[in-house]
C-alpha cells in the first residue's frame, strides 16, 4: 500500500479539564488529570510537525482549552505556521481581555458551545449554573472584537424541541454559522444514551426545520446538521475515513484517528513524545488497522459505497457489537440494524433516565452491553 | 443579524475574514479554509476569487476575465455573477 495521503485537519485536545459537565462530552470516560498534560513546548512541536506534514487547520479544544494559560502562545505559533486556526470553546471562562488577546494571537475562529435556547435548560444539561447567560455575554463579545462566530448547538431528545429557538439564536448573536449536531452515542454519551436520544418523530421534526431554516436563511446563515445515524439507512462517513483526513491528539500527546477512538479496547495508541507525528499517521498500528478498504467486512468489502461511507464508524461498531471490524450497526445491510432500531424505539418512548454528569474520577463501569440479534435488545 | 448578501455588477466582493484562499504547498493546489471546511475551488473558481480583493467591482471582474481570456464580456458576465451569488450564499464571500 502506497504511503496515505497527509490529513487535513488536526484536533488538539489541549486539556480534559472543563467547568462543565455535559453528559455527552466527547472526551473519553478516563478523563487526563492537568499533571498529564503536554506542556507548552511539546505543543508548539505537534503543531510544527503537522503544518510540515500537510495539515492545513487545526481546532483547539478540550475539554476547555481556555482553561490552559498558555493558549495565545500556541495560537500564535499555529498563525505562524500558515495553519487556520479554530477554537472550540464552551465559552464560560472568556472575558473581553481574553478574546482579544486571542484575537491579537491570529486567531481565525471561534467555535462556541450552546447546550440549549433557554437560561433553565442550558444550566441543567450543561451542569453550570450561570453558564448561559455567561455564553450569550461571550456571544457578543467575540462578535465586538470581530471574530467570526460559528454557534455549536449538541441537540438531543431534552432540548430538540427547541430547534427553532436555537436557530434564531444564532441569528441574534450574529452568528455566520450554526452547527447542529445531533449526540452520537460513544463514552458519556452511550452511557446516556436513553436520556438523549430522540424519537424518530422528534427528529423528523427537526430535519425538516433545518431543511427550511436553511432555504429561508440562504446567504445569512450556513447550518450544518450532523444526523443521528441510529435511524439512518447508511452509516456516517465517519472522520471521512480512519486515517485518511484527521488526527487527533489527546492532552497527553496520544494521537487517536478520531476523538473517540479510545473507547475501543485492545488498540494501542502511540503518543508524540515518542515517534514523530507523521510517522505515526502513516505507520502505526492504531492508524493502519482500519485505513482503506482491506480491512472491511462483506457487505462493506464490495458494497458500492466502500469509499464513500468507508465503512461507517469503528467505535460504533464496538460500542454495539463488542467488535470493531464489524459492520457498523447503523448500516440497514448490518445484521445488527434491526436490533439497533428497536432498541432506539424503546429508549426513546420511555422517560429519561437521570442525566449522568461527565466529571474527572467519575466514569461509571459501564463495559459495553452487545446488541442481541435475536430477542429483545439487552 | 445580516440580510443575505446580493450580488450585483456594482457589489465589490471580498473573502470574509473567516475564509482564506492560499496555496497549498503539501498538495500542489489552492484551497479555501474555512470554518471546518477545506474546499479545493476548480480553476475558474479560482480565477475568480483571486480578484475578489475587495476593490474590483463585479463589473471590473468580468472585465479583467474577458480581457485575460479573450471572451466577450457578455459570453461570461451571467456566469461571473451566479457564481458568485452561490459563494455568497455558502457564506464564501461578502460584498
Amino acid at each position: 500500500m502506497s504511503a496515505p495521503g497527509a490529513p487535513l485537519a488536526v484536533l488538539a485536545e489541549l486539556t480534559h479539564r472543563c467547568p462543565l459537565q455535559c453528559p455527552y462530552c466527547s472526551n473519553p470516560l478516563e478523563l487526563e488529570r492537568a499533571a498529564g498534560e503536554l506542556d507548552t513546548a511539546s505543543w508548539q512541536a505537534v503543531l510544527a510537525e503537522a503544518a510540515a506534514m500537510g495539515v492545513l487547520q487545526v481546532h483547539f479544544s478540550g475539554g476547555e482549552p481556555t482553561a490552559r494559560k498558555d493558549l495565545e502562545i500556541l495560537v500564535r505559533h499555529a498563525a505562524g505556521l500558515g495553519l487556520y486556526t479554530n477554537l472550540i470553546t464552551s465559552g464560560v471562562l472568556l472575558d473581553p481581555a481574553r478574546i482579544a488577546s486571542l484575537a491579537a494571537a491570529g486567531l481565525d475562529h471561534v467555535q462556541l458551545s450552546f447546550q440549549d435556547s433557554r437560561v433553565d435548560g442550558g444550566d441543567r444539561i450543561g451542569g453550570y449554573a450561570g453558564g448561559h447567560e455567561k455564553k450569550v455575554a461571550v456571544a457578543r463579545q467575540v462578535r465586538a472584537a470581530k471574530l467570526p462566530l460559528t454557534m455549536n448547538a449538541v441537540v438531543h431528545r431534552q432540548n430538540l424541541d427547541h430547534l427553532g429557538e436555537l436557530i434564531e439564536m444564532a441569528l441574534a448573536l450574529d452568528a455566520a454559522r450554526l452547527e447542529v449536531a445531533h449526540v452520537q452515542y460513544y463514552g458519556w454519551a452511550l452511557v446516556n444514551r436513553a436520556a438523549l436520544i430522540p424519537t424518530r418523530e422528534q427528529l423528523e421534526r427537526a430535519t425538516a426545520i433545518v431543511v427550511e431554516a436553511r432555504e429561508r436563511l440562504k446567504g445569512r446563515l450556513v447550518i450544518d446538521y450532523v444526523v443521528p445515524d441510529y435511524y439512518a439507512k447508511r452509516p456516517k462517513s465517519c472522520m471521512g475515513g480512519w486515517g485518511r483526513q484527521f488526527l487527533n491528539v489527546t492532552p497527553a500527546g496520544k494521537v487517536l484517528p478520531c476523538h473517540a477512538a479510545e473507547s475501543i479496547a485492545g488498540m494501542h495508541f502511540e503518543n508524540v513524545t515518542e515517534r514523530p507525528l507523521k510517522e505515526i499517521w502513516q505507520h502505526s498500528s492504531a492508524f493502519e488497522r482500519f485505513r482503506g478498504t482491506a480491512w472491511m467486512p462483506n457487505p462493506c468489502r464490495t458494497c458500492e459505497r466502500r469509499e464513500i461511507d468507508w465503512g461507517g464508524c469503528r467505535c460504533q461498531a464496538f460500542a454495539l457489537t463488542g467488535n470493531a471490524g464489524t459492520v457498523d450497526p447503523a448500516c440497514g445491510l448490518s445484521p445488527d440494524h434491526d436490533a439497533l432500531l428497536a432498541l432506539a424505539k424503546v429508549e426513546s418512548a420511555a422517560p429519561p433516565p437521570p442525566l449522568r454528569y461527565r466529571r474527572i474520577g467519575d466514569a461509571p463501569k459501564m463495559p459495553p452491553k452487545p446488541l442481541s440479534r435475536l430477542g429483545e435488545p439487552v | 443579524m445580516s440580510a443575505r448578501v446580493e450580488i450585483g455588477g456594482a457589489s465589490v466582493p471580498r473573502l470574509p475574514q473567516h475564509v482564506k484562499l492560499r496555496y497549498d504547498e503539501t498538495r500542489k493546489q489552492w484551497v479555501i479554509l474555512a470554518p471546518e471546511r477545506v474546499l479545493v475551488p476548480d480553476e475558474i473558481a479560482l480565477e475568480i476569487l483571486r480578484l475578489c480583493d475587495g476593490v474590483a467591482s463585479v463589473s471590473t471582474i468580468v472585465d479583467m476575465l474577458a480581457a485575460k481570456f479573450a471572451t466577450p464580456r457578455a459570453e461570461i458576465a451571467g456566469d461571473v455573477q451566479e457564481m458568485l451569488q452561490d459563494l455568497a450564499d455558502k457564506g464564501m464571500v461578502v460584498a
